[in-house]
């Protein structure tokens, strides 16, 4: 079913400004949407009011057609994982995960069986005997991923649920959730502050920033056509660099790159240029061209990285293949010449 | 459901913090809670506030001029003087005591640590009536050790050192058990480091160990403090209650109580009250500090 | 203390540790408990020997003695079965809501620590005694409490308050919050929540308060001897029997007795300890 979240605002204190203000999406039915977003930016909020875990201040949440602001979250239905897991210390896995379908009375043998079907689905089938503090970080989110999962919930919530492990172990959940999801065709909402994550796993982005839902879209629309200078900026990663429109053109301190035909000349933009968007070339002697200045360099694998100094004093990160920087057989400290094959443009005064 | 938060909550993406006092079915509800809150009330104003209340009411039940008579009297502030005398000598050996124990303890690895623990514990477990009782065997005019210090002129029970020594062993524990766990909780890096610096133990214990655990020693000694003034029933055992010599204020307390001058009993009840009373201050004094710096 | 290292002990290579002042903080540890504790628990023992063994008996089982028993470890155990139930319930109310009167509520759990026993002993009397402010009422409707058993548990509850409320609260306030959200998010009620998860993790203080209050209430002295009015084999506590022999010079039978309430005492001692560690490695359960 789709969850849809409506005009949501959360105020915690009762002045300043408010964690979560007018957000709405909906999370389409048996799809993963991600909520992404920096520390602070009310994405775990957001999903604890869907969950119920918080009382919203206004706005509506509704699980396919019913409207469940009002409904206490023990009654909503829905399987939550928590990022420090929260497993039940004195009790079993076992326990721990048919602790939902025992409460409700559900008969013993069919606890056991479902346990043992979920156990299997997440493939700690041996260790359902163990208690959490003798389990790896790993193993306690599996076995979080299967109690939330065992009472059969209609929408499943996870709460940055990789962000306690370590990288590699990340790594391997993400293609471990990926085929969850795929075995149980559950809509499911994810928050991560990871936009790796998020690009791999998501079906539709949610980007927050501050409170606010700066753009909903497929991962390719988010990093394709950001359209706020945040989203820009936060996927992808970015330089930013102030300038004027100037003839159609939008000039950048000694660079300059096409912009829009509707800007008027003359107006403030800002433009978010991607790292591989910039172009370098070896400085020709005696032109006349203003050249930037190589501070850093350094390659990760196949790519190069650098640092350039632009003659406006600003700092912009370029990245391109490591192939073509030995063909330019440039080192740190060169001259080079810079141009910008695009650029993504917003007015500077743009607000949402 | 709007929401009134009565807790400002500071950090946004964080885990939530308690209480939750607006969401159903993460909390009680309303009330049970105020049913709880109550009983609680009640409980307490029943056993606690309405005893310390009516302390203060007796003793001033016939005026402030029988109050001030009552404390004045000769054979009273002679019971002051005792109880004070006692606490000067007793807290100060507690508390360094406490604190070598804790160093002890806390420092090295040696086998006993455990036994040396519960031996600490002692006399918290045992009766004040048996601690005073041990101390009248021992030193008492029929055992051996009290026969040959009776020829040598030296008393200890029925006298001052028996209330010394019987309050020492009812009160040791106070100073090591907060002592203890911040000197553990605080490691031996910083002494070793200074170690290897070249500070020798003495200075090591000055100036890194003492600031850490300044505040637990505080703490003890008040508590330690309010024990040896409070004392009774080990006090009562070895001091013959002779009136004038050997009572200290709680033992004259009950003197008075038994002799019907109720306003006496209770004007020098209030005055241990009182002493209560600053106790409690100074220890949440304290542990505002504490949990105000960390 | 010249040396930056201690003395070694027989054992090649063997160091307490690399901190100096071992020897002096061990010499002068063992001479103070040995001179304010083993040596007079020493002599208690010793006394003791001096009894034949039926003599011994004929004091520990005297009748005056078996009600006394009856009514220490009974009433003790009563006062500590109150205080473990309102333990629990002020650890819970005080640790998490926000009302009115909270720190007073706070401070007053510790008053029966700070305040001494025998002002405790003769404000409780004033106050249930026929013509005190409640005694009135109760004796009016048939509850004796000053000089009766009833009363004798009243202060033995009183002193035991502190033990259970902060045995029990630290535990309380470690419990991770997420754990009950997620209790509440896979569909448990606030009961089921409380019963299944809640209550299981408290367990182990609930009993480590019982058994502190408990010992608390058994040696009891001060606070008993003024309410209970020593009505011999009504409302005479162990201790008391002790003190009076004490003043008749019957150090033997003083001491019989004594050892009884230290046997008790020791058994206490133990379990305390026994949960404690409980307590603990529950704690490294997660």
């Amino acid at each position: 079913m789709d969850v849809e979240v409506s005009h949501l605002t959360k105020r915690f204190t009762l002045k300043g400004s408010p964690a979560v203000f007018d957000a709405s999406f909906v999370a389409p039915s048996g799809k993963v949407t991600a909520l992404l977003g920096p520390s602070g930016s009310g994405k775990t909020t957001v999903l604890r009011c869907i969950a119920g875990l918080e009382p919203v201040s206004e706005g509506r949440i509704l699980l396919g057609s019913d409207d469940v602001t009002q409904i206490p979250v023990d009654k909503r239905g829905i399987g939550f994982v928590f990022q420090a897991f929260a497993l039940f210390d004195l009790m079993t896995v076992r326990k721990n995960v048919g602790f939902g379908l025992e409460i409700r009375g559900t008969a013993a043998a069919d606890v056991r069986a479902r346990v043992d079907e979920l156990l299997g689905l997440v493939q700690i089938g041996e260790l359902s005997e163990r208690f959490p503090d003798q389990l790896s970080g790993s193993q306690k989110q599996r076995v979080g991923f299967a109690r939330a999962l065992a009472p059969r919930p209609k929408v499943l919530l996870l709460d940055e649920p990789f962000g306690q492990l370590d990288s590699r172990v990340r790594v391997e959940l993400r293609d471990f959730l990926r085929g969850l999801h795929q075995a149980t065709h559950l809509t499911t909402i994810l928050v991560t502050h990871d936009q790796d994550e998020a690009m791999e796993m998501a079906d539709q982005i949610v980007v927050m920033h501050q409170g606010r839902v700066h753009q909903t879209g497929t991962p390719r629309e988010i990093y394709d056509a950001p359209r706020t200078p945040f989203v820009a900026g936060f996927v992808g990663g970015a330089n930013v660099l102030a300038g004027r429109v100037s003839r159609g053109r939008a000039t950048l301190g000694s660079l300059s790159v096409a912009a829009p035909a509707d800007l008027p000349e003359g107006t403030a933009i800002r433009a978010i240029v991607r790292p591989h968007d910039v172009k370098i070339a070896r400085a020709v002697p005696g032109s006349s061209v203003a050249l930037a200045t190589i501070t850093r360099l350094f390659t990760v694998g196949p790519t190069a990285k650098l640092q350039l100094t632009l003659p406006s004093g600003d700092v912009i990160a370029v990245e391109l293949p490591r192939t073509q920087l030995d063909a330019m057989a440039i080192v740190q400290g060169d001259l080079v010449k810079v141009d910008l094959e695009e650029a993504k443009i917003f007015r500077d005064d743009y607000v949402i | 459901m709007a929401s009134a938060p009565p807790t400002a909550r500071l950090v946004d993406d964080g885990p939530p913090v308690r209480p939750y006092l607006s969401v159903r079915a993460l909390t009680e509800p309303a009330l049970v809670r105020w049913s709880l809150i109550t009983l609680c009330g009640l409980f307490l104003g029943l056993f606690v506030a309405l005893p310390v209340i009516s302390v203060f009411g007796q003793a001033f039940s016939k005026g402030v001029g029988k109050y001030i008579e009552a404390i004045t009297k000769p054979e009273t502030l002679a019971a002051i003087r005792l109880t004070l005398l006692v606490a000067i000598i007793v807290v100060p050996l507690n508390t360094a005591f406490g604190i070598a124990a804790s160093w002890l303890l806390t420092k090295y690895r040696f086998a006993g640590k455990s036994l040396l623990l519960a031996l600490i514990d002692l006399p918290f477990s045992v009766s004040p009536v048996t601690s005073g009782l041990i101390f009248v065997l021992l030193f008492g005019g029929r055992s051996s050790l009290g026969g040959w210090l009776g020829a040598h002129d030296v008393s200890v029970i029925f006298a001052i050192p028996g209330i010394v020594l019987a309050t020492t062993f009812v009160t040791f524990p106070f100073v090591v058990r907060e002592v203890l766990p911040i000197m553990q909780a605080g490691g031996s890096d910083e002494e070793e480091a200074a170690l290897t610096l070249g500070a020798g133990g003495w200075r090591i214990f000055f100036q890194v160990t003492l600031p850490k655990v300044k505040w637990g020693v505080l703490y003890g000694v008040i508590l330690c403090n309010a024990r040896t003034m409070g004392e009774f029933g080990a006090v009562s055992i070895v001091s013959g209650h002779i009136r004038g010599l050997t009572n200290t204020m709680p033992l004259q307390v009950e003197i008075l109580y038994n002799e019907f001058d109720f306003v006496g009993a209770f004007a020098v009840a209030s005055l241990l009250a009182l002493l209560g009373l600053a106790t409690l201050v100074g220890k949440k004094i304290i542990e505002r500090r504490v949990t105000g710096r960390a | 203390m010249a040396t930056a290292t201690p003395r070694s002990t027989s054992l090649k290579g063997w160091r307490p540790s690399v901190l100096p002042g071992f020897g002096t903080t061990l010499g002068f540890t063992v001479a103070y408990l040995s001179l304010v504790v083993l040596i007079p628990l020493a002599g208690l023992v010793l006394k003791t020997a001096g009894l034949s063994f039926a003599e011994f008996w004929a004091t520990i089982s005297h009748d005056k003695a078996l009600y006394a028993y009856r009514l220490s470890f009974g009433g003790a155990f009563v006062a500590a079965t109150v205080n473990a139930v309102f333990g629990l319930m002020l650890a819970w109310v005080l640790s998490r809501y926000k009302f009115p009167g909270r720190a007073l509520l706070d401070a007053l759990v510790d008053l029966p620590l700070a305040l001494p026993t025998a002002v405790a002993g003769i404000a409780l009397t004033a106050i249930y005694a026929r013509t005190g402010v409640l005694g009135g009422p109760l004796e009016a409707l048939g509850i004796k409490v000053a000089f009766a058993p009833t009363g004798v548990i009243v202060a033995m509850i009183f002193v035991g308050i502190p033990f259970a409320v902060r045995t029990i609260q630290p535990v309380l306030m470690e419990i991770d919050p997420q754990v009950e959200e997620a209790a509440a998010v896979l569909g448990a009620t606030r009961w089921q929540t409380f019963t299944r998860v809640l209550l299981p993790a408290v367990l182990p203080p609930l009993c480590t308060g019982f058994a502190l209050a408990f010992a608390r209430a058994l040696g009891e002295y001060g606070s008993i001897v003024f309410i209970s009015g020593n009505i011999p084999k009504r409302t005479e506590i162990v201790p008391l029997l002790i003190a009076n022999k004490l003043e008749q010079y019957d150090y033997q039978g003083a001491t019989a007795l004594a050892l009884v309430m230290l046997a008790g005492s020791f058994v206490l001692l133990f379990t305390i300890n026994a949960l404690q560690a409980w307590s603990r490695a529950r704690g490294r359960h997660g």
